[in-house]
């Protein structure tokens, strides 16, 4: 039963995540969703990935986001979509639909096996993964570094307009009301 | 071990999925479609451990759901500099925009 609360409420926070009129709050339910997962994965049996989960997905992530947003401004966002919302909510309940004809029918937990633990499965069974998992944080790094670190970019005009100190516009827009005169 | 938990651990998936293919095709600011990746991310993480569940090899699962964390944080990251980038270059976060603005 806290399996299926727990599905409503990270369907809910999704909802919320995409509903939210402000990027900050999508941020914050987003957090929420990861919150929520986490928990299921630790009801699964599952505690090691919980773990991450909580601090990558709801911690480390989040403040990403926070950051992001902080440089590149909460600006409302917008209420007309590219595609019609019509269009949106029937293709994602007919992806839905094929997907759930296809995963529940199949919904049938087997008996735990004898397993080697977390450690021994992530290190001796999935190297190849690890390693995969090194190259992609070092080609990450080194993106995010090259994007942010690039050159002097112009920057846009509505970027520069606020920069512009108080009185030195004050002192434009009498400049332009004597010429106008 | 009763496969209940089980469908309701599905049913979160597949409203999670649903959710995300949703806000993906629907939503313009550039930061949200970024939001609505890691909500479709969250139902592909939830499956697999769920996968590993049903087969009675969890730690199969946590191991593969783990390589998933760091594949959708790394995209999280590079997409979140992208877009400060287009937002610090073209003064929009629109899609819309952008995708008409030439060059």
């Amino acid at each position: 039963m806290i399996q299926l609360l727990l599905a409503v409420a990270a369907i809910g926070c999704a909802v919320q995540a995409v509903r939210s009129g402000r990027l900050l709050g999508s941020a914050l339910w987003l957090a929420g969703v990861s919150a929520i997962v986490a928990l299921s994965f630790f009801l699964m049996g599952a505690p090691q990935v919980a773990v991450i989960e909580l601090s990558v997905g709801a911690g480390l992530v989040t403040v990403l986001f926070v950051f992001s947003i902080g440089i590149a401004g909460d600006e409302p966002v917008e209420t007309q979509s590219i595609v019609p919302r019509l269009v949106g909510i029937v293709l994602s309940l007919a992806a839905s639909a094929l997907a759930a004809l296809f995963v529940l029918p199949v919904a049938v937990a087997r008996a735990p096996t004898a397993e080697p633990a977390f450690s021994d499965v992530l290190w001796g069974g999935r190297g190849l993964d690890v390693l995969l998992q090194l190259v992609l944080i070092f080609s990450g790094v080194l993106g995010v570094l090259s994007l942010l670190t690039e050159g002097e970019a112009p920057a846009h005009p509505s970027i520069m307009v606020r920069e512009v100190p108080k009185e030195l516009a004050e002192l434009t827009e009498l400049s332009l009301e004597e010429e106008r005169r | 071990m009763t496969s209940e938990p089980l469908t309701y651990v599905l049913v979160g998936v597949i409203g999670l999925f649903g959710v995300g293919l949703y806000a993906l095709l629907t939503v313009r600011n550039l930061i949200k479609v970024i939001v609505a990746l890691q909500i479709l991310a969250k139902s592909a993480l939830l499956a697999l451990v769920a996968a590993g569940y049903a087969g009675g090899v969890v730690q199969v699962g946590q191991s593969i759901a783990v390589t998933l964390i760091v594949a959708d944080t790394i995209v999280a990251v590079v997409g979140l500099a992208l877009a400060v980038q287009i937002r610090r270059r073209m003064g929009t976060l629109d899609v819309g925009e952008l995708s008409s603005l030439r060059g």
